[in-house]
């Protein structure tokens, strides 16, 4: 036995230290060289710093909190096994409809034209309900039908989109009150990004509903034989992404000061895609807010970045193409050093 | 030594290409330590893990038309040695010779084209093609305009089954296999690589008697070809009954090799151990209660019909039945898994629908299941994640949180409690070995402090000290009044630790013994019906 202890001594103190090293250590050393890279072209190029200049850098966060916010939701998702594709059309489904019940009377053609000037947390409630009803159609179909969540959530990704532009015949909603108006403004959406990342990284980490989360995506089998009612569970991880892309739908129509069918296309895409960068496996049972917070970042750095180096968009989005895929492959290249070693 | 032995061909079976006569040093007299008498010989091999010293100075020596058992405890270094010799590892160091010459694998395709060939553990087919797309896969023969020939394939497969007289449709889906006639198209694989070694890693784990004498006779026969053979197993009898040879292995080292015939089992078992063993099956007699599971003409369809039986506080239901005859299927319907058509089950008098795990649980229920990988382990989730799950649910949560100091400091003293060898509670349980992933299992159900505990072959796979370990628990648990019902392949096992046992056929129950009538042929006659 004392052998066998000394063998084993100095592996375990290396093995100690290496998980001391947060798996997002990584991740936030590649967005400081993105950061750096920037730094270094700015002087070289345009004649400033990109990193001094605290109007860029709350920008820079600003410009992807709504993505952040949706990273969040889709992120448990992502951790359960499963894909949500519908979160960018529940944004713009939910930012009409938010939009429709914070329209001042000041306006002749609004929406509900009895509905006017009501308190802002009507706008607010009515948002977030639209999304988790949109979440718990989601979970439900995956948890009583059995169809995958790639089938469910696509469904829900047309249907939400359609109704987004039904809800008003494709026009948008516009003449907001102030107090809704004030969701958006200043760095609000920042604020509530982050806690909402806060909230969730500590029910991820701290609580049952995180460790089912993380059991059902690492073996949904052994999930249910432990006692787990993965469905009701799938349902309430489905529902909380709905509700945070209702979030997200109202703090965009905010900051817009007006509701757009069109509003979050493609946003599905950013938010899966900050997951992914921040270490979130699409085979399910790893990933970390944090991670997702992170990422979320990367591809605001990467905008703000682009633009202020004045190149093209069309660059920037093939780009972004390829720094996704790297992300992946090194992120598949650590883990798989980590387990043979 | 004869090579040409070495190199014969079973007709009419296509050779595959292969990297002989590759190697820059082809004097057989080149390496140092290398004897051309061996067909495989690796010496002073060292594999480490990320904490773990895998492999320590090991040597192996295979002869030609041999079978050589490899025995050890679980983490013994058995299975890593293998998985050098097949290419999936490489070795920090040590030497490698094949046929005489130094060698290096780089991929287990470097292994197949050099002539090794390795049936793993887990099955690796792919259960959407067929059989014979499924053995012939990568090499599959073509027609003129470069399509898969079909008809050629058919007659390939139906040739080599033929020879090792396996009768199963060479067209059928792998997935509407049983997993016995899966493992039995695995070694035909293997077979049809035509290799000279064969490593062969629990083969018969999923088989039945008849099976496992079937692959016995093939085994045979690869020997008279000359193929060197490499057995993995835990079975004692079967050591005795196949190999010529046996190399022992403890904690990542070499022990000693043996004739076969020279040695007795308490031998080996002390080379593995390093300790004596004293008493196999701990049995006790313990007060036998009240009835705590009653089930009564439970039936799922398709599956299992009629099923009634009694378990009692304190007793040990043994369950016996070849591979197929719903014995699983009772104790995931038992269980909640899958929800029975009929019947009625009751705990402690009380009747319950059991429609899902939480609620057998509910009801001082723990179910141990059969398959560690596919329905038990968390894989990629550490020791703690896997111990602490069954118990989320009982009480260790204050408004959702998760106590973890309480839920920390209990698994820490189950892990010490069923000496669980890991680093530390946050080693992924991939990275254990099968007999501490068991223990780490069977401690997240102990850690619910079951009335009632079904156990679905708890020791398969696991070397016999732990196996022994187990077996106490399990005697230890069933003295403080726990209902045991524990579903075993082993005879020895089942004959050992039952109270009274229950044999199964082909879904239906066709009789009970009691621990003094029982011996090994009125179950086997039973069970075969």
């Amino acid at each position: 036995m004392a052998t066998e202890h000394a063998t084993k001594a100095a592996p375990r103190a290396e093995m100690q230290r290496r998980r001391k090293m947060p798996p997002e250590a990584n991740i936030f050393v590649v967005l400081l060289g993105i950061a750096l890279f920037f730094e270094l072209l700015g002087w070289v190029f345009v004649g400033q710093s990109f990193l001094i200049n605290p109007q860029r850098l709350t920008v820079v966060i600003l410009q992807v909190s709504v993505i952040g916010i949706l990273a969040v939701g889709v992120t448990q998702v992502i951790i359960t096994g499963g894909i949500d594709l519908s979160s960018g059309s529940v944004v713009g489904m939910t930012a009409m409809m938010a939009a429709s019940f914070a329209q001042t009377s000041d306006f002749a053609r609004a929406v509900y034209p009895s509905l006017t000037d009501l308190p802002v947390f009507i706008p607010v409630a009515a948002g977030l309900l639209a999304g988790l009803i949109a979440g718990l159609i989601n979970g439900s179909l995956i948890a009583y039908t059995g169809i995958p969540p790639f089938i469910a959530t696509l469904g829900m990704m047309v249907a939400a989109r359609g109704i987004a532009k039904w809800y008003t015949r494709g026009q948008p909603v516009s003449m907001l009150s102030d107090s809704y108006a004030a969701i958006g403004s200043w760095i609000w959406p920042v604020i509530i990004f982050l806690m909402v990342a806060f909230i969730f990284h500590i029910a991820l980490r701290y609580t049952r509903y995180g460790k089912f989360t993380y059991a059902i995506g690492a073996n949904v089998q052994a999930a249910r034989v432990s006692g787990i009612n993965v469905g009701r569970h799938l349902i309430k991880v489905y529902a909380i992404a709905g509700l945070l892309s209702g979030l997200a739908g109202v703090v965009l129509s905010a900051r817009a000061i007006s509701g757009q069918a069109g509003m979050g296309v493609s946003y599905e895409l950013d938010a899966i895609a900050a997951s992914v960068i921040g270490g979130t496996s699409l085979a399910g049972g790893v990933g970390r807010i944090t991670g997702t917070v992170i990422g979320t970042i990367i591809l605001g750095v990467m905008t703000s970045g682009f633009t202020f180096l004045r190149i093209d968009a069309y660059y920037q989005e093939i780009v972004k193409g390829v720094i996704i895929v790297a992300a992946v492959i090194i992120d598949q290249h650590r883990q798989r050093k980590r387990r043979k070693a | 030594m004869n090579r040409d032995a070495l190199t014969e061909r079973v007709p009419g079976l296509p050779c595959i290409q292969r990297g002989r006569g590759m190697s820059s040093s082809s004097s057989t007299n080149g390496a140092a330590a290398a004897n051309s008498d061996f067909l495989l010989q690796v010496e002073g091999v060292r594999k480490e893990f990320p904490g773990v010293v895998a492999l320590d100075d090991v040597a192996f020596r295979l002869k030609p038309g041999t079978v050589h058992a490899l025995m050890g405890e679980n983490g013994a270094g058995k299975s890593t040695l293998m998985k050098i010799i097949a290419g999936i590892y490489r070795p920090d160091s040590g030497s490698f010779h094949l046929r005489g010459k130094d060698i290096q694998l780089a991929s287990p395709l470097d292994a197949l084209e050099n002539g090794i060939a390795m049936i793993h553990q887990e099955l690796n087919l792919m259960p959407f093609m067929t059989v014979a797309e499924n053995i012939w896969i990568r090499r599959e023969p073509k027609t003129a305009i470069g399509f898969v020939d079909h008809v050629e394939l058919h007659r390939k497969t139906a040739d080599l089954f033929g020879k090792l007289n396996i009768n199963i449709d060479p067209e059928i889906e792998v997935r509407d296999l049983s997993v016995a006639n899966r493992q039995m198209v695995e070694i035909a694989k293997a077979v049809s690589y035509e290799s000279d070694v064969l490593i062969m890693d629990e083969p018969t784990s999923a088989l039945t008697e008849r099976e496992v004498s079937h692959l016995f006779e093939i085994i045979r026969g690869l020997k008279k070809q000359g193929k060197g053979i490499v057995y993995i197993t835990h079975k004692m009898n079967e050591l005795f009954e196949i190999a010529d040879e046996v190399s022992v292995f403890r904690d990542g080292r070499y022990i000693g090799t043996h004739a076969a015939k020279d040695v007795t089992r308490d031998d080996i078992i002390r080379m593995m151990v390093g300790r004596e063993i004293t008493q196999m099956f701990p049995k006790e007699e313990v007060p036998i209660g009240d009835v705590r599971l009653s089930v009564r003409n439970l039936s799922l369809k398709g599956v299992f019909q009629d099923v009634s039986f009694d378990v009692r506080a304190g007793e040990i239901l043994g369950v016996a039945g070849l591979v197929g005859s719903g014995r699983s299927n009772v104790a995931e319907t038992i269980f909640g898994v899958t929800p029975a058509t009929s019947g009625e089950i009751f705990i402690s008098e009380q009747k319950i629908v059991m429609d899902r795990p939480a609620t057998a649980m509910n009801h001082g229920m723990a179910f141990l299941t059969e398959d560690r990988k596919e329905t038990g382990c968390f894989l990629i989730l550490d020791v703690l994640e896997n111990m602490q799950i069954a118990i989320l649910n009982q009480g260790f949560t204050k408004a959702g949180f998760v106590a973890e100091a309480e839920v920390t400091r209990n698994c820490d003293q189950m892990k010490d409690a069923l000496r669980v060898k890991t680093p530390d509670m946050h080693e992924r349980v991939e990275n254990l070995s099968g007999g501490n992933q068991q223990k780490v299992l069977i401690g997240r159900w102990l850690l619910t402090h079951p009335k009632i505990l079904i156990l679905d072959e708890p020791t398969r796979g696991i070397d016999v000290g732990a196996k022994a370990e187990i077996h106490k628990l399990i005697t230890r648990l069933a003295g403080d009044g726990v209902a045991v019902m524990m579903i075993s392949s082993e005879m020895p096992e089942i004959l050992g630790m039952s109270d009274r046992i229950m044999v199964m056929h082909e879904g239906r129950v066709t009789g009970f013994l009691d621990r003094t009538e029982a011996t090994q042929v009125k179950i086997m006659e039973l069970a075969a019906h």
